[in-house]
């Protein structure tokens, strides 16, 4: 430690700066309603090492930063679910209390220690009926934010919420959602896009639809399909923009899909996007 | 300055106290001490009340054989059977308080995981916090680890949940479970039997548990056949249900007049699955036409055919 006298503001704020930093270096995650669950979904080359993780029966974590903090907060929610699981009812494991238990943590974590924890994380709830969706967002420093419908955090957050915010909209179907959540992931980097391939993608949804537990990641075989169908949308998107910019003549890709305004699916400099 | 990266102070998670006389929020238990995956371990670590065969307290002390014992409801008859590719759980529905009959439609036989069962004989009460707390530990492995634990791992984390059972058991708070299991590799259905002291112990082919056991197994001894479908090793399950109930005051048979027929799990390679009430429901209307005519049911060949 340096000598002297450090005021507490200015090492708040060194210690807010250094989390910052180290949170923007990584690669976003975005997180999102569809009509039938929430959408988890974040560049991840691994197999193993997840970002995306079942906490409860309704409920999902995401996070972004250092891999072996968010872990760590990762299990730690998990032993807190299933401790107020087993002590009260399965239904009184909500979402809110776990947000408010990373709070509580990640608060004391950034006042306590020289370092705080480089991480931020969503938990989703998805309930019996769309409007029962909840998406908490939980900062390192441990502010808690409810993010209705959607949320990009993490890397280059800004971009990717302005991409994502564009996309949403609500009800929509997984293929739509899914084709949202690729071209938000994919905007990231200083407006230059990149394609993504399903390899390097970590899905999951919390399926509204099943009972008890609604974690399911997707994978392989089903991962492929739902990004070759937000290709070939996307695509044709692309080629029917310009001509006709008007969400009626969109092509179908879902049950529901006429009835939405995919056809606001340009980047923020209105260029459609490559998907 | 120092920082629990160094030592110097306790770390945030490891519920050390804080420094000397300063007011320091203590972040909840459990983050980075934990050792292991499972979930009884860190119930045993960090909050034991809730762990079931805890201690009952000096009030019982002495009560092996106090009537509040021997009043609590106790569950009774288990039996299980391998099947091709697959294995077979069934209870009866009664629950007894003594000699008398503390519940009809009681359910003892459980889902633990998707390619898992469990059941249990012996006190109602602490044999449901064990369930409980089986499909929680099971559970949160597989989400701790993002893979669920082997079929072995599962038998012997419930062996060692009876054995802290111990003390309890020897105050009366005896519970005995049953577990079955698919092996997804091996394309396999197991039987694992426990003690009050533990186990577990495999069982080949079949098993019963419970007051009628002696006779359940004994029946299912005359009417199992190796490989068996899974539909025959129901009906044979049902089939010793009955004769067990047949002799056994404590178990109960199919009550046809209020519709309760026995709980029947099936664990094979689609997973874990409880057979719909109206479908144990024709096993056991089927077994009792049958007795009907033959009140002692299926005679077994007398000679093994060559």
């Amino acid at each position: 430690m340096p000598f002297g006298y450090v005021s507490p503001a200015q090492a708040m704020r060194d210690k807010a700066e250094y989390a910052r930093q180290g949170i923007a270096r990584g690669r976003s995650c975005v997180t999102l309603q569809y009509d039938g669950g929430i959408l988890l979904m974040a560049p991840n080359p691994s197999r193993a090492l997840y970002k995306i993780g079942e906490i409860y029966d309704r409920i999902a974590f995401a996070a972004v930063g250092r891999y072996n903090e968010y872990e760590t907060l990762r299990r730690a929610g998990i032993t807190y679910a299933d401790t107020t699981g087993l002590m009260f009812d399965r239904h009184d494991v909500t979402a809110r209390g776990i947000a408010n238990y990373y709070a509580q943590n990640l608060g004391t974590i950034f006042t306590e220690n020289l370092k705080p924890f480089e991480v931020e994380i969503v938990v989703a709830e998805v309930g019996t009926q769309p409007d029962a969706d909840q998406i908490y967002r939980i900062t390192f420093d441990g502010s808690v934010t409810d993010e209705p419908g959607f949320v990009a955090f993490g890397g280059q957050a800004d971009q990717v919420s302005a991409v994502l915010k564009e996309r949403y909209s609500a009800g929509m179907s997984l293929t739509e959602a899914f084709a949202a959540a690729l071209a938000a992931l994919s905007a990231s980097g200083n407006g230059e896009r990149s394609e993504m391939a399903a390899t390097q993608l970590e899905v999951a949804i919390l399926d509204r639809t099943r009972d008890h537990r609604t974690f399911r990641r997707i994978r392989a075989a089903r991962l492929e399909e739902l990004v070759s169908e937000s290709r070939s949308a996307g695509a044709k998107a692309e080629s029917a923009a310009p001509e006709a910019p008007s969400a009626g003549s969109e092509p179908a890709t879902g049950p529901d899909a006429g009835s939405t305004d995919r056809g606001s699916g340009l980047g923020g400099d209105g260029t459609p996007p490559r998907l | 300055m120092g920082s629990y990266f160094d030592g110097s102070q306790s770390g945030p998670f490891t519920g050390g106290e804080g420094g000397s006389g300063r007011m320091r929020v203590r972040p909840s238990d459990g983050l980075m001490d934990r050792k292991t995956s499972s979930f009884a371990d860190y119930l045993a670590s960090h909050s034991p009340d809730l762990l079931p065969g805890r201690a009952p307290g000096s009030a019982v002390s002495h009560a092996a054989d106090s009537p509040a014992v021997r009043d609590l409801p106790h569950a009774t008859t288990i039996v299980a059977a391998v099947c091709h590719q697959g294995v077979v759980l069934a209870g009866d529905r009664r629950a007894t308080l003594g000699s008398m009959i503390a519940k009809r439609d009681v359910e003892k036989v459980f889902r633990s995981d998707e390619f898992s069962a469990v059941a249990y004989a012996g006190t109602g009460s602490v044999g449901i916090e064990f369930i409980r707390l089986f499909q929680v530990e099971l559970e949160h492995y597989e989400k701790m680890e993002g893979r669920p634990l082997s079929l072995e791992g599962k038998a012997n984390r419930l062996a060692w949940m009876i054995r802290g059972n111990l003390a309890a058991a020897m105050q009366g708070f005896i519970v005995v479970p049953l577990f079955v299991g698919y092996d997804e590799d091996a394309g396999q259905g197991h039987i694992f039997s426990f003690d009050v002291a533990g186990g577990p112990y495999e069982e080949q082919r079949f098993y019963s548990i419970g007051s009628g056991s002696v006779f359940a197994r004994g029946s299912l001894k005359k009417l199992y056949v190796d490989d068996m479908p899974v539909t025959d090793a129901v009906l044979a399950c049902v089939q010793a249900l009955y004769d067990a109930a047949d002799d056994d005051s404590a178990t109960g048979g199919p009550d046809l007049t209020r519709r309760i027929f026995p709980v029947i799990a099936t664990v094979t390679a689609d997973g874990f699955r409880k057979l719909p009430e109206a479908e144990s429901e024709d096993y056991a209307q089927q077994v009792v036409q049958d007795r009907m005519t033959t009140p002692d049911g299926p005679s077994a060949p007398l000679r093994t055919a060559r």
